[in-house]
């Protein structure tokens, strides 16, 4: 009887290491692997020999001296004599205020503008594309710079204001005054019972979007449609005036007035901060209309025809059959637009303006001398935040992927 | 049957011809109704388009038109505007004056035709690139070559110089080919790299140093005869060239002053007829203030201020003429008095021009008198060395055997060896030199500076950004780990962080007592930084190719490096082109923030202009025209990217 014998058994060669295609991956990893740890090494060596070197160490103790400089505009309590950590939990503030104002005005500026782009309207299809162009194409610092320009040049000084024949006056029922030292507006002074009104209103919105998912079930249940915008419409504000009035006006205004050579009272919303957003608002703007443009052109032409002849109006056909589709093209480059935004938020030394970059990677820097501890701490914030809002983007793409093959 | 009457009138015999759409349905007012007015908000729309349309160009185009171009200062463009009559204008002298200096930086003038010479042969080099149906292919040489040549036109130096930096590719061929016989292919490329990097570290730098000793030597006397030669003659030329200047200066400060003069003769001129035009309205305000029947109202505060205005306007205008006490000029003369100021413009800009020249020549005689001078004390410098060398190396090779010395003095006594030794090469390298004169990074700037910036990080990026988007895609872990990490955190921190990492920090992570170049360390950041937003650009090209190439490359039998450069590179890289060039325009765009870290591009220009004397307070002219700059440079190349698009994808039907 013949015996089925095994095939011989192979030994291992140390040249499979190389041309075995099963232990050349490994190899490859492991080479690489040394040489990414011997870089390093040779990175933090060379910068442990420097720092050494130059008599410095690198410890974070910085962060609880005292700072010694001023931030003029700041979210939080803040003095001259308080450390420079909290001076760095001023600047973050700023930044993240920057970058919230600005998205949501970006955002406005652009869905506007993407819109208006296509609409069948010639003259303002062409304004709004003069618009687009002229801000993509021109760097952020210059338009930075211009804006700030404007609002400090071309703007009345307080002192106009005066007297019984002023050159400037206050806009707005003489609420809000532009100057070339900033915008006063009225200011919001939360009296007694403002905490119930706020919680009021929280409810109010929450019963908003309770309301609407309720008219959704019913109307996928039997059929009737409610009135979804005037009862959400009612809901936003009946309760929160009716609370307002019950509780005796608890919110008041504080309006800016002319005492002297300055406004004082109101919120003083100073040249620079409004620049900056506005500035990266509309250069923001700019790419987000391009990216909604770009999403609803994407949507063929047959959904619309076909919407159209089920016998659905054009603004359902827009909220229910196009824009639905459009929100997958439109919002991954939506929200990394967010991101630069924030990113070009670092441009505030432009300005004046005092974000984390002026404060902790200026400043801070140049007093302490500690570079390299600031640049890291710098760094990781930057990084911690595009890497959320990458996230979020993530999160969303994968809500709606559509599943292939 | 027979026909019909014969004298029926209606029977026609050929038809009528076809008459013109009426008025409505064709032409510019359909295209208007469909367009502009084609429900009743859009009808608002328009109108309130067309008006915002018309007040801004009612605002802007008399102020940009009519400006001023022939002006030394801000100061003296407004004495233009006041005697022409104009409320105002743009001063865009300013931008005459400096233009060149926007463009080029502090790049010496007589040496402009070398970046001019490398932006064109940059298109050269790119239109195999962009336009490879066009081109002959053999162009792709010139393209790997461009780099070397335009760095050699930018900054200067020898002939050889590219040649020699060239020389690394063959030779790491070479070593790649005679070790590809031996060992396998892993083996034979790590030797390519070996090899060429041995030549560009230490290789080249020994030819090109005895190249320049070969050359150098030999040129000893004549270049120490040539500068004394040129210290001696040239302090008198520079004295007769400043005196010539000096006297064209003098003509300059004379004509002006007559110029002024007659711009005070318009001046008043103009206050006559301002008081003239403005009594009446003055007499209609006051009459209407009295007239009015509540004094308290807002009407009659604005009627006030409009009166104070306009008295305190007379006034003014009156003691312009009471202050000028000289015999008034008629209002007739106005035309005259404008035509000879405008004559004496003219006057003025040929003598500026011929001040500009003057100016240049000073300068390139100064600069060559300070050369010489510096050549003469290196030449001096180099024969002292080059008897000092040996008895240094002595002295060190001494020292250092000594067990008593301390390891401060050998450090020393070898530190004061090889700095000799580097004076001397240094010298041999200007003696030898022949070809380019040298540029200092410190020189170029402006929107030049931006161009380079931009171009050398886009090209140097491509090799790393493909390698990275490929290693982000493998299999293998570790690489596919560090890909990631790096393209995340290059993402994640904004480029004016990387930029204070390059200034402030690159000097930490090397070995210690290098320092190099600022320029050179700004474009090795901006590189690594484009190099992540090229990748993903990449992955996303790779991401777009179907997975049926992936497959027939696998199913051909080509291994991973083969289906790479054969299949999926090419084609994949096509879809990326619209891409990369979006990528780059956003680069371009963000070379501006160079001016945070002390490099002059055109933002850095603007702050120097702006705070000269002459210029200071100007801002709206230097802004629009560096604007118009990036404007007309990432219109044209957005428009190039979508018509790119347009075309690859017909290709891909």
């Amino acid at each position: 009887m013949a015996s089925i014998s095994e095939p011989p058994a192979e030994s291992f060669r140390l040249s499979q290491l190389i041309y075995d295609t099963r232990y050349r991956s490994m190899t490859i990893q492991v080479v690489a692997f040394i040489l990414i740890m011997a870089g390093l090494y040779w990175l933090v060596n060379n910068t442990v020999q420097n720092l050494a070197t130059l008599g410095k160490d690198f410890n974070f103790g910085f962060l609880s001296s005292r700072a010694g400089y001023d931030i003029n505009q700041r979210l939080v309590e803040y003095t001259s004599a308080s450390t420079h950590g909290r001076a760095a939990f001023v600047g973050i503030l700023n930044t993240l205020l920057v970058a919230f104002v600005g998205c949501i005005l970006a955002t406005i500026f652009g869905v506007v503008a993407g819109v208006l782009r296509l609409s069948n309207n010639w003259i303002v299809a062409r304004i709004m594309g003069v618009y687009v162009e002229t801000f993509r194409n021109i760097p952020t610092l210059l338009w930075i710079i211009v804006v700030f320009a404007i609002l400090t040049e071309s703007t009345p000084s307080p002192r106009d204001f005066r007297g019984d024949a002023p050159e400037a006056s206050m806009a707005l029922f003489d609420t809000i005054a532009v100057t070339n030292r900033g915008v006063y507006t009225p200011a919001p002074v939360f009296g007694d019972g403002s905490l119930v009104l706020g919680l009021v209103f929280v409810l109010s919105i929450i019963g908003m979007f309770a309301f609407r998912s309720f008219a959704r079930k019913r109307q996928a249940a039997t059929g009737q449609i409610l009135p979804v915008f005037w009862i959400s419409l009612g809901i936003f504000f009946v309760p929160t005036f009716i609370f307002y009035f019950l509780l005796g006006a608890p919110v008041t205004l504080d309006y800016p007035t002319l005492q002297g050579f300055n406004f004082q009272g109101g919120t003083h919303l100073r040249g620079s901060f409004i620049a900056l957003t506005l500035a990266l608002a509309l250069y923001t703007g700019a790419f987000i209309a391009e990216n909604v443009r770009g999403g609803i052109l994407a949507i063929s032409k047959g959904q619309t025809e076909a919407a159209s002849a089920l016998g659905l109006r054009p603004n359902r056909v827009m909220n229910l059959v196009v824009l639905p589709q459009a929100m997958r093209v439109i919002v991954p480059p939506l929200i990394s637009q967010y991101l630069n935004l924030t990113k070009n938020s670092s441009l505030a030394i432009a300005v004046g303006y005092m974000d984390v970059r002026s404060t902790l990677g200026g400043i801070t820097i140049n007093q302490t001398g500690r570079e390299l501890e600031g640049m890291l701490l710098l760094g990781l914030f930057y990084l911690i935040t595009s890497l959320i809002i990458s996230g979020v983007m993530n999160v969303y793409n994968n809500s709606v992927k559509l599943k292939e093959r | 049957m027979s026909d019909t009457s014969p004298h029926a009138s209606f029977v026609r015999k050929e038809m009528l011809p076809e008459q013109a759409p009426p008025a409505t349905a064709a032409g510019p007012i359909r295209w208007m109704r469909e367009n502009l007015f084609s429900s009743i908000p859009n009808a608002i729309m328009t109108i309130i388009s067309v008006y915002v349309i018309y007040w801004v160009l009612s605002h802007v185009m008399g102020w940009l038109f009519l400006g001023v171009w022939n002006a030394s200062s801000l100061n003296d463009c407004r004495t233009v505007l006041a005697a022409f009559g104009r409320e105002s204008g743009a001063c865009w002298a300013v931008i005459e004056d400096r233009w060149l200096q926007l463009m080029f930086g502090f790049y010496p003038s007589d040496q402009y035709w070398r970046p001019i010479l490398a932006f064109i042969l940059m298109f050269v080099a790119l239109a195999p690139v962009l336009f490879s149906d066009k081109v002959p292919a053999k162009l792709i040489w010139f393209s790997m070559v461009y780099p070397f040549i335009a760095v050699w036109l930018i900054w200067g130096g020898s002939v050889w110089s590219p040649v020699l930096m060239i020389a690394g590719f063959p030779i790491g061929y070479l070593a790649f080919k005679i070790i590809g016989k031996y060992a396998f292919s892993g083996l034979a490329i790590a030797a390519a790299i070996v090899a060429a990097a041995l030549w560009w570290i230490v290789g080249w730098g020994a030819v090109d140093t005895a190249l320049n000793r070969m050359i150098g030597e030999p040129r000893f006397e004549t270049v120490m005869a040539e500068s004394t030669a040129q210290i001696e003659a040239l302090p008198p030329q520079i004295a007769a060239s400043e005196a010539a200047r000096d006297a064209v200066g003098e003509e300059i400060t004379v004509i002006s002053a007559e110029r002024d003069a007659v711009a005070e003769q318009i001046a008043l001129i103009w206050a006559r007829l301002n008081i003239d035009e403005w009594t009446p309205e003055l007499a209609e305000a006051s009459a209407e203030l009295d007239a009015i029947s509540d004094p308290e109202s807002e009407e009659a505060a604005r009627l006030r201020g409009d009166v104070l205005q306009l008295e305190n306007e007379i006034s003014e205008a009156q003691a312009t003429i009471d202050a000028a006490g000289s015999v008034l000029p008629s209002v007739d003369e106005l035309e005259t008095l404008q035509d000879e100021f405008a004559s004496y413009q003219g006057t003025l800009a040929s003598m500026r021009n011929e001040m500009n020249a003057h100016n240049i020549e000073l300068n390139s005689l100064n600069s060559e008198l300070s050369d010489a001078t510096r050549t003469l004390s290196q030449l001096d410098t180099l024969r002292a060395d080059q008897a000092d060398l040996p008895m240094l190396r002595d002295e060190a090779r001494a020292i250092s055997r000594d067990p008593n010395a301390t390891a401060d003095e050998v450090a020393s006594a070898e530190d004061a060896v090889s700095a000799v030794e580097r004076r001397i090469d240094d010298t041999y390298g200007i003696l030898g030199l022949t070809g380019l004169e040298f540029v200092e990074s410190r020189a170029i700037g402006g929107f030049m500076l931006a161009i380079i910036i931009g171009v050398a990080g886009i090209v140097l990026s491509f090799p790393i950004g493909i390698a990275l988007a490929l290693g982000r895609q493998s299999d293998l872990l570790i690489i596919k780990m560090f890909c990631v990490a790096f393209i995340e955190t290059i993402r994640g921190v904004p480029l004016i962080v990387w930029l204070f990492t390059a200034q402030l920090l690159l000097n930490y992570f090397l070995p210690p007592g290098t320092t190099f170049d600022l320029l050179l360390r700004v474009v090795i950041m901006v590189t690594l930084f484009a190099s992540a937003y090229i990748a993903e650009v990449i992955r996303g090209g790779l991401a777009a190719l179907p997975r049926g190439q992936y497959e027939g490359a696998d199913s051909l039998g080509l291994d991973y490096w083969q289906s790479m450069r054969l299949i999926i590179l090419p084609q994949s890289l096509k879809i990326s082109i619209p891409g990369i060039v979006n990528t780059f325009i956003g680069l371009f765009k963000d070379t501006t923030l160079v001016v945070f870290i002390g490099l002059f591009d055109t933002i850095g220009l603007i702050n120097a202009i702006r705070a000269d004397t002459d210029w200071n307070g100007i801002y709206w002219e230097l802004f629009i025209f560096v604007g118009l700059l990036f404007f007309v440079c990432c219109f044209s190349m957005s428009k190039y990217s979508q018509h790119l698009e347009r075309k690859l994808r017909t290709d891909h039907r």
